[in-house]
């Protein structure tokens, strides 16, 4: 792939030995259509959306590997990733412009971690456990990301396993499996036989709106307009509606929060401003319930990329290599060049001191853009989004029996000022981001203030997992004290920090930041904003059309494993 | 496989099944050129195999493999040979179900293959293909058709068979089939008495527990309900059938005028003769009643040659009314009484549909008074057209008989033992099915009103009278709801309405005691009157607590059929005037009253609809009997549209009625209709009120 050929170059035009600023490959052409800095998911779906278009396409990073923000990282790696020493300034100011008609403006990097807290001593080989940086995330079978990788052809460099414990409910002190399916709720032995006549009541009555809808959407159908949800309740808050139907406080926060993600609580005494509305509760729905069932092999809902999420901006770049990209890491970018009357960026200087011309840049959002002399609607005044997330590593599984279990903390079920919902993903050694006998869990919460989120995501972790005995002895401690056998996974490592979510207003369209890693538990939002920047980009082109993939002898792409 | 919307068929696709028929048709030319050639070359059976492949629903080319496999085998001897030749066999089923997975032709030529017992059967591979096959469509019967026979055949245990249809219910519980095999092993369990398997209680209890997780998670979905009915008709009824009702009641006197036999003229000495028939009535259909399986002791003579017969339309030979017909025959005349003694030991003659053997051993007597009567009273009563409305209530008559509503009580006592379990299980479900949110579901309804019927059937076995009233009040509203609710399954719950009315009004002594009378006629004994008017019944129920009724008045009602009044053998007068009926094949449950004399069938439906409905729903119309034919040219003879009437012929001439009433129908009104009528009914003397002579 052309990464490789940069490589070549390198040691060629190096010849080895040097200073560190010299260990730099040239580049050649040093004109292209786009330039991209980082490699996370947005920025590698774009670079694959432009050069499946047909545009030159040079794609660098700083890192030695790919993903950025993105990325999957070795357990060993965490700590220096998360707390950067303060980086040199990488200056190259003093570098005059080539051109006298460029103006070369520094860049400089925010750091996008805060608070960070480790305890308990890392278990060897820490190189065997994978950590994410966006967990806990998953995809839906049938999400916007999964057809994407299948339209791109990405798909052929990813395998995802299923997250085939499926969901669990903590509420009042215990955890509950969710009720998701006609067969989940017969099944289930914790609910009334009137919950579960309610329960899927709603299901049924969200399907044939659904089904309507959708076949009111493609003409040559007929549907049963009454099946419609009527317009006045879709715009209703989703807990009203859930109110409406008859759902008892259990049952409304398996909908809110486990099926239909919700984030803030939507069913506090005083309504905070989160709310969702039964559109987009039901939106949310609708997905999760054609993600059931959609990959023969996969059981539940979600899917999860094998070696960890870093795995999928890869994917994307080796679709975008194939199509002609080239890739350059280890390459900072020191500066941005704008025209002599900074109102357009034109290209990129290297950390190299190569000037790279292009049409457009796209940046990860841990550049802060400078800003360019064009008037500029609305001020910074954005409150800033922060998330935070822990990392734990645990010696078994929360859900005896399973490997990958997702558990949903509704609001005020771990304390009385939780206001949002704090999510748990459980990983095992079948995905390779651990070895066995140990299980990965990643936690998160959207918060505004540090250590009430932090807060948050540690009653979480208390609420699960037993701390280790303090002479070493795992568990045995707790073994003589729980009567009941059913003893709490130990909790042997973990790190809770937190995350900003910073979001620049693009000014303009030569230079473009593409999303951090939200809050959320897929990559909707994400996949959604990069769209749009496709679109701005060049609004003609088709966002990865289908004919862009490569074509493989053995097309197995409808299955997950 | 199922819920898939058809599409229609485009241009290029009927071109493509032209093409495919031409094919098919070249084919089956060759494939049945070989089977009469008796050619049994590997060509040939290639080409039966082509067929196969498009066409599974061949049915020669499976029997001419089957042939050709038979000759051919013959021929090896070595066993790795024929274990090949088997193989390939199997293959070529599997070929064909591929084609068509509910192909009857291929699953039998499969089972075929395995019975001939000529290689060891690979139950790994069998048992392969049907997961393979259920999980493509988990309600393939075919498959599960072949799951039973695969387990009878290696012997798989019934308990791993059960657990196999949790699995498939735990996959979607939306599965008639697993649900049926689960009964069906169930039953098998508990008949045996497998281990973990001794308690019925606690077996259903658990199975009661699992449907209903099913049935409200989604009311909607039959698969749960008709299981759910299953485990309601195994508790709500006893084991083992009862005798629940007879005619003559124990210790009844009755009251029989022998009357001078006109029939045999030619004898000299006249003789006195009667018949009196015998009715037994069980809660279920039941077979072997016979001369060894119960017992008749009498110091009177009759013959001794007594035929138990069932009183049914259908032709199972199961029936919930058998009757036997005591010949009594005198040559004195003087006044006698005698006593007669009916005995029912446990049988396993007696058996129920189910299997289950009479178990509880009844016994009962009743006495005979003969009187000889020289006037012919029995033609004499006729003088004059029947009226309907002269009648006296009970009261006035004192010195008869009490009506033998209580003849329940035969078999109360022996019933008590394990209704109590039945009746608290009963209980929880109806308080459960009376919590279900869904005020829409017609499934959830109809099994609570089952539910609660079968509570007041309990009740019935001497308990208290109130809280059975209660549950056919709250069952009548049920229906009453469901005739809305679901109008297109309307007469069926017109149907269930209607019985649990006539329960209602026929279960205790005072309500029922206010339909009935004493009607006086000329020149006749009084004789036993109910009159159940304008109750808008469909049908008729509990024709056990009927059995002594002479004189019946069914008049102004919507009955559509009139099944259940042939276990009335003492009935002489009938009136269904102004009714539903619409053919005379509704109307053969009368044929089999030997008593009746007097009916009265004015307006009703017979003849408006050229369409006769009866002869679909009835279980054995008339049109299945054999003997009919030889009449039919008799009448031919005289005359009589056989082909127009062939349902009033086969009606009337079954009858020996005295007076007859059918205007307002619109068969009437044709021309020839009243001379048909006399001619098939030669002893009748009244035709619309008219005298015949």
């Amino acid at each position: 792939m052309a990464e490789a050929a940069a490589h070549s170059s390198n040691s060629a035009v190096d010849g080895g030995g040097g200073s560190v600023q010299n260990d730099y490959p040239t580049i050649d052409p040093t004109s292209f259509d786009v330039v991209l800095c980082g490699t996370g998911l947005p920025e590698s779906v774009l670079a694959a959306a432009c050069a499946a278009a047909g545009k030159t396409v040079l794609h660098v990073d700083p890192s030695p590997f790919y993903g950025s923000l993105y990325s999957s990282i070795p357990l060993s790696s965490l700590a220096s990733f998360l707390s950067p020493e303060a980086s040199p300034p990488t200056s190259s100011a003093a570098a005059a412009a080539s051109d006298s008609r460029t103006v070369v403006v520094d860049l400089h990097r925010r750091s996008v971690y805060s608070d960070v807290e480790t305890s308990g001593a890392a278990p060897e080989p820490a190189r065997r456990f994978t950590i994410d940086l966006v967990g806990p995330r998953v995809l839906y079978c049938a999400d916007e990301a999964v057809d994407l990788l299948l339209r791109s052809g990405g798909s052929h460099h990813v395998e995802f396993k299923s997250v085939e414990g499926g969901s669990l409910l903590y509420w009042e002190g215990c955890l509950y499996p969710v009720p998701d399916s006609r067969q989940a709720i017969f099944k289930d032995t914790t609910l009334k036989l009137k919950e579960k006549n309610i329960l899927f009541r709603f299901f049924k009555l969200v399907q044939a709106h659904i089904a309507a809808a959708s076949a009111s959407a493609d003409e040559t159908r007929e549907g049963d307009a009454s099946a419609k949800i009527p317009e006045e309740d879709l715009d209703l808050p989703f807990v009203e509606f859930l109110k409406k139907q008859g759902l008892p406080p259990k049952m409304r926060a398996v909908v809110l929060y486990a099926i239909a993600m919700a984030d803030y609580d939507q069913d506090g005494a005083d309504p905070c401003e989160k709310l969702i509305t039964t559109m987009e509760g039901i939106q949310t729905i609708a997905l999760y319930s054609s993600s059931i069932g959609r990959f023969a092999n996969a059981e539940g809902a979600f899917i999860y990329p094998m070696y960890g999420h870093g795995e999928l901006p890869q994917a994307f770049c080796r679709c975008a290599a194939v199509k002609g990209a080239l890739y350059v890491l280890r390459m900072p970018v020191a500066a941005v060049l704008m025209d002599e009357e900074k109102k357009h960026f034109v290209g990129a200087r290297l950390a190299s001191g190569q000037d790279i011309l292009c049409q457009q840049l796209i940046f990860d959002q841990s550049y802060k853009i400078p800003t360019l002399d064009v008037p500029f609607d609305g001020s910074d005044s954005h409150f800033p989004r922060k998330v935070a997330r822990g990392v734990c590593i645990i010696s078994k599984s929360v859900k005896q029996g399973s490997s990958n279990v997702l558990v949903i903390f509704p609001p005020k079920s771990l304390e009385e000022q939780q206001v949002t919902a704090v999510r748990l993903l459980q990983l095992s050694s079948n995905l390779a981001v651990c070895p066995p006998g140990m299980f990965m869990s990643y936690l998160s919460t959207p918060c505004t203030d540090v250590s009430a989120g932090k807060q948050c995501i540690k009653k979480a972790i208390d609420a699960l997992f037993s701390p280790q005995a303090s002479d070493g002895s795992e568990g045995h401690l707790e073994t003589a004290s729980e009567s009941t056998g059913d003893v709490k996974p130990t909790l042997i490592w973990s790190c809770v920090y937190v995350q900003d979510i910073t979001q620049e207003k693009n000014q303009g369209t030569s230079l473009l930041s593409c999303p951090m890693p939200d809050e959320y538990l897929d990559y909707r939002n994400v996949l959604g904003s990069t769209k749009k920047l496709f679109a701005s980009i060049y609004p003609d082109e088709e966002f990865l059309p289908k004919k862009s993939a490569p074509v493989y002898a053995d097309d197995d792409s409808d299955s997950a494993e | 496989m199922h819920g898939r919307p058809r599409r229609p068929a485009k241009p290029e696709d009927e071109e493509a099944a032209s093409a495919k028929a031409a094919k098919l048709r070249d084919l089956q030319a060759q494939v049945l050129h070989n089977h009469h050639a008796r050619t049994y070359t590997k060509e040939a059976i290639g080409l039966s195999f082509k067929l196969l492949e498009i066409n599974p629903e061949a049915y020669t080319a499976w029997n001419y493999r089957k042939l050709a496999f038979q000759h051919n085998v013959k021929e090896l001897s070595d066993p790795e040979a024929i274990k090949s030749a088997v193989d390939d066999e199997l293959r070529v089923v599997e070929v064909a179900l591929r084609q068509n997975p509910k192909s009857y032709g291929a699953w039998y030529h499969r089972k075929w293959l395995l019975n001939q017992k000529l290689a060891p059967v690979d139950f790994k591979r069998e048992f392969g293909l049907l997961d393979k096959l259920l999980k493509v469509d988990a309600r393939n019967f075919h498959g599960w058709n072949y799951r039973r026979f695969l387990s009878r055949f290696m012997g798989v245990p019934d308990e791993e068979e059960l657990k196999y249809t949790m699995d498939k219910i735990s996959e979607n519980f939306s599965n008639y089939s697993a649900w049926h095999n689960r009964s069906i092993l169930l039953s098998n369990l508990l008949i045996q008495q497998s281990k973990g398997f001794e308690s019925k209680q606690k077996i259903f209890s658990e199975e009661f527990e699992l449907v209903t997780q099913a049935l409200f998670t989604d009311p909607s979905d039959q698969s749960g309900w008709f299981y759910h009915l299953w485990l309601l008709a195994q508790t709500s009824s006893p084991d083992n059938p009862q005798l629940i009702a007879s005619w003559p009641s124990n210790a009844a006197k009755l009251t029989s005028s022998l009357m001078k036999e006109k029939v045999e003229q030619h004898t000299l000495s006249s003789i006195w003769s009667r018949t009196v028939p015998i009715v037994l009535y069980f809660n279920e259909p039941v077979k072997g009643l016979n001369q060894s399986s119960v017992n008749l002791k009498s110091d009177l003579e009759f013959s001794k040659d007594i035929q138990w017969r069932p009183l049914t339309m259908a032709d199972s030979g199961y029936s919930n009314c058998w009757a036997a017909y005591l010949q009594i025959s005198n040559e004195c005349s003087s006044l006698q009484e005698y006593s007669v003694e009916v005995n029912i030991p446990c049988s396993d003659d007696i058996v129920s549909r189910s299997g289950s053997n009479y178990n509880s051993p009844v016994h009962f007597t009743f006495d005979i008074e003969l009187i000889s009567n020289d006037t012919a009273q029995g033609l004499d009563l006729f003088d004059k057209p029947v009226a309907w409305n002269c009648s006296e209530s009970f009261q006035s008559h004192g010195n008869r008989d009490p009506i033998p509503v209580d003849l329940l009580k035969i078999t109360s006592a022996l019933v008590e033992q394990d209704s109590n379990w039945h009746f608290e299980r009963l209980s929880e479900e109806i308080d459960l099915f009376r919590e279900l949110p869904d005020d829409n579901s017609k499934f959830g309804k109809l099994t609570l009103a089952r539910l609660l019927l079968a509570c007041a059937a309990i009740k019935s076995r001497g308990r208290s009278l109130i809280e059975r009233k209660g549950y056919c009040e709250e069952a009548l509203g049920l229906f009453t709801d469901l005739i809305h609710l679901d109008p297109s399954h309307k007469q069926c719950y017109e149907d269930e309405r209607s019985l649990v009315l006539m329960d209602k009004l026929t279960c205790d002594m005072e309500t029922f005691m206010k339909h009935c009378s004493v009607q006086v006629q000329p020149n006749s004994a009084p004789l036993n009157h109910v009159q159940l008017c304008r109750l808008s019944l469909t049908r008729i129920g509990f024709a056990e607590r009927l059995l002594w009724v002479q004189m019946l008045d069914l008049s102004h009602n919507s009955l559509r059929s009139v099944e259940g009044l042939e276990a009335l053998q003492h009935l002489v007068f009938l009136n269904i005037s102004n009714n539903q009926i619409s053919s005379f094949t509704a109307l053969e449950p009368l044929t089999k009253i030997i008593s009746l004399k007097v009916l009265d069938l004015s307006f009703n439906k017979i003849g408006a609809h050229s369409i006769d409905t009866t002869r679909y729903i009835c279980s054995s119309p008339f049109s299945h009997k054999i003997e009919a034919s030889e009449a039919f040219e008799e009448y031919q003879k005289v005359n009589i549209n056989v082909e127009e009437y062939w349902d009033a012929i086969l009606f009337f001439r079954s009858l020996k009625l005295a007076q007859l009433d059918i205007k307002g129908n619109e068969i009437a009104s044709k021309e020839n209709f009243r001379t048909l009528v006399v001619t098939l009914i030669p002893c009748l003397k009244w035709f619309d009120g008219e005298d015949v002579n």
